[in-house]
């Protein structure tokens, strides 16, 4: 295959090549040629429709190669949504009694304790039926107060809680949460905590003694109902540890938790009608798909001990849920990059090899335009293969995978567009770098190199665990790879315990805010291209 | 390296007209050409200072805060051969593809027609090469762990000894290396021979050893990972650094390093067929 040879096959049809050359060096004409020349060389444009197939086929071969299988059939997980249309995690215990309108609920937290699963031969077991528990409390263990429009798992909710090791929060609707004071409630210094209902608004507040209270945050659950259900909560989410670190099987075994909390000084002012309490283990049930571990309260002489199993929060991958994220659909773009960043770097060196620069500069010596000219041709061929690539890959991928009976977690449209043009802005921005990279390096071998290590090498460091971990989140924010933040369907949440691994699809910059760093990358190669281009004999 | 070559007696030698030139020709030829191109040199400097930085680098991150930390302090002084094979890679790519590039293949092929034998001495003189390159690099990639790693945790009290080449697994770590080395040079020469052109066989090379260990993690299914990273070149070849915890690898060191050598023999195959049947 030869595929140097870049020689436009209509000369006579263009404008400008004429007898009128010299006085109409437009940016246009610039523009046409290069496109001609890209669009002429076969082996270029072969290249850029291998680049979206194998994008397409490494996702599909993904997706097949991924199955999760209960027993002998598939599995039937019921994983809630949220009001924002987010998977969720909606496991808890809940001691509640209903409220027809507006009012207020306070209690008194004076302990919160747990237990966690027992290591054995330095490895948590899996089943919890192997396993026992020891007392121990899990960071993000909650026990507090908590309105919510239904005990369905997935309703709107506010609460105020007391946490592990993350001190007095209040969080709603799974995804916000706001810090309160720090400190874990105890006897001797316990935790008041207060919600107020009015209409659609609750408002979370905290106190050190029951008299000076401090206003947490408030939270607007649009469309909640007259009644609601409020009352008292424990839960404490699964337990999860990375057995071999490592990017050879690494796998995170662990298992259900519990967190115990002590309440006293419940008081309920505003619209409760006369009612008992009522304890009901939120999300336990066949087809649940968090790992819990049942639950239960005592309710004597004014004081309630809950405890829980679970969590309510974002279900996001990586946790111990059996959820897949889209994203997993464009795994394939490393490879189409490979492709694009090969025809990216031939686009400018197979002219200096042939000696067809020298022409092209003479027809076009304003060298500037003949640079910014190639960037967008190659920008936008890889554009054109990315797009049509994640367009086809997303839908494939997914229905393959839902087919071996995986869960996909579902994402808003807006997410999906940002994915797909996400994954074709990264292969643009990719070829123009390679081909600016071409263009100072002139050697096509090692300029495909130097793109390659630069863009793959920092994300397969990261995956591999061989940094501790800040070293590979500073890596993830400096490197070109950080534009593949572009590509993570899931955001990550602070107050979901879960490292944020790139190998789990999670990327330390938001996704525009990456993409600026690869395309700050492309811009400084684009520039250096440009000083050596001017400088530089042909 | 040179007296092996026997270059110094080059100029007196004369080979009998009946008998075309053989192995020996081609790898004076070869050596000649190699030595003389520019870059070369750099190069090779490139595949020990890149091999050595990344090394150190990663030494330097290393902790182990106690005991039963679960590290590999061989496999963590050598990780620097992750990046220093994307040089190899180079040097032998372009030990074949730049022949096409300028088409010198031509003139090659006029001057030794027998087209495995140009190969062979390509393959001779680019291990040489590398095997030189490389035993630098590793040298110098164990000794920063060696000046370093105790330093981090990876102390007699924590149950690690020093590095030492003396120490069995460590030596076999480091040969193996090297060895890992010299056969990313011989799998790139081959793909570059069958491809010829040298960003599509960099790329190609690159994407083989590079993408997947990228695709095995995005897959689920804990049978088809395992297989993949079995048949990985990459990943099967570097299981030759791990001393420790060889129990948990996919394959054995030296079954592992077996794989990427059968990949090698496979890209030489292809690319001697494809030599030996293609017009030039």
């Amino acid at each position: 295959m030869s595929t140097g040879t870049a020689t436009p096959n209509r000369p006579d049809t263009r404008p400008g090549r004429g007898s009128d050359a010299a006085g109409r060096d437009s940016f246009a004409h610039v523009l046409w040629a290069e496109w001609t020349k890209f669009r002429t060389v076969r082996g270029w444009v072969i290249g850029m429709v291998v680049a979206g197939l194998l994008t397409v086929l490494v996702g599909y071969l993904s997706a097949a190669g991924s199955q999760t299988g209960c027993g002998s059939g598939p599995c039937h997980f019921y994983v809630p949504v949220g009001p924002g249309g987010e998977a969720v995690t909606d496991s808890f215990y809940f001691v509640h009694r209903p409220l027809a309108g507006n009012g207020t609920i306070t209690a008194r937290v004076t302990s919160l304790t747990g237990e966690l699963p027992t290591a054995s031969g330095g490895r948590v077991r899996a089943g919890l039926g192997e396993s026992g528990l020891h007392p121990g409390l899990n960071p993000w263990s909650k026990a507090g107060i908590i309105i919510k429009a239904s005990t369905r798992q997935g309703s709107a909710y506010a609460a105020v809680l007391a946490s592990g090791d993350h001190g007095v929060r209040m969080q709603f609707d799974y995804t916000q949460d706001m810090a309160g004071p720090p400190g874990r409630p105890s006897a001797v210094s316990p935790r008041w905590l207060r919600l107020t209902r009015s209409g659609d608004t609750i408002t979370g507040y905290e106190s050190p003694d029951g008299t000076h209270w401090t206003r947490i945050g408030t939270a607007t659950l649009a469309g909640l109902p007259a009644t609601v259900q409020a009352g008292l909560f424990a839960t404490s989410p699964a337990y999860s540890v990375m057995t071999t670190p490592g990017i050879v099987g690494a796998s995170n075994t662990g298992g259900p938790t519990l967190a115990t909390g002590v309440f006293d000084h419940v008081g309920l002012s505003g619209a409760w009608p006369a009612s008992g309490w009522r304890g009901d283990d939120i999300g336990d049930g066949p087809g649940s798909s968090y790992p819990v571990q049942g639950g239960g309260y005592h309710h004597f002489g004014g004081a309630f001990t809950v405890t829980g199993s679970g969590d309510i929060a974002p279900d996001t991958d990586g946790g111990p849920g059996p959820g897949q994220s889209i994203q997993f659909a464009l795994v394939g773009t490393f490879f189409g990059l490979i492709a694009v960043v090969v025809v990216g770097t031939m686009y400018i060196t197979a002219e200096y090899r042939r000696g067809l620069i020298r022409t092209t500069l003479a027809a076009s010596p304003r060298r500037g335009r003949v640079l910014a000219a190639k960037a967008i041709v190659i920008g936008a061929a890889a554009f054109v293969a990315g797009l049509a690539a994640a367009i086809i890959a997303i839908p494939l991928a997914t229905r393959v995978s839902r087919g071996n009976g995986n869960y996909i977690y579902p994402v808003n449209a807006l997410t999906e567009v940002r994915l797909v043009v996400g994954t074709a802005a990264i292969l643009a921005v990719a070829a123009v770098l390679a081909m600016a990279v071409g263009t100072a390096l002139r050697r096509s071998a090692i300029a495909v190199t130097v793109v390659i290590l630069v863009i793959v090498l920092p994300y397969l460091i990261s995956i591999t665990n061989l940094l501790p971990l800040s070293g590979d989140q500073w890596l993830l924010r400096l490197a070109p790879v950080a534009g593949f933040s572009m590509q993570q369907a899931i955001p990550s949440y602070p107050q979901v315990g879960i490292a944020c691994s790139p190998a789990g699809g999670c990327y330390p910059l938001a996704p525009w805010a990456g993409f600026a760093v690869l395309c700050a990358w492309a811009a400084a190669a684009l520039a250096l291209a440009l000083v050596l281009l001017r400088r530089r004999d042909a | 390296m040179s007296q092996a070559l026997q270059a110094p007696r080059a100029a007196t030698r004369q080979e009998p007209a009946t008998v075309g030139p053989g192995l020996r020709d081609g790898l004076r030829t070869e050596w000649t050409k190699l030595r003389t191109a520019p870059g070369t040199f750099w190069l090779l400097l490139a595949v020990i200072v890149l091999t050595v930085a990344l090394g150190t680098a990663a030494v330097a991150a290393a902790k182990c805060p106690a005991a039963g930390c679960g590290q590999d302090p061989a496999k963590i002084s050598l990780t620097g051969v992750d990046v220093g094979q994307a040089v190899v890679a180079v040097v032998a790519v372009l030990i074949i593809s730049g022949e096409y590039s300028t088409g010198m293949i031509r003139t090659t092929l006029a001057a030794i027609p027998r087209r495995l034998t140009v190969l062979g001495a390509k393959a001779v003189v680019v291990t040489v090469l590398v095997l030189a390159a490389g035993i630098v690099a590793v040298l110098g990639s164990l000794l920063a762990g060696r000046l370093i790693l105790p330093g981090h945790g990876f102390t007699a009290a924590h149950g690690f000894a020093s590095l030492s080449l003396g120490d069995g697994p460590v030596l076999r770590a480091a040969t193996g290396s090297v060895l890992y080395l010299a056969l990313i040079a011989l799998l790139s020469l081959g793909i570059a021979t069958a491809v010829r052109d040298s960003a599509v066989a960099i790329g190609f090379v690159l994407g083989l050893l590079y993408l997947f260990p990228i695709v095995a993690a995005a897959v689920s299914d804990k049978d088809l990972h395992r297989h993949l990273l079995q048949a990985a070149p990459m990943m099967a070849g570097l299981d030759i650094q791990a001393t420790t915890g060889l129990r948990s690898l996919p394959l054995s060191p030296w079954a592992g390093l077996g794989v990427l050598a059968a990949w090698a023999a496979g890209a030489l195959v292809v690319g001697g067929l494809l030599l030996r049947f293609r017009d030039a």
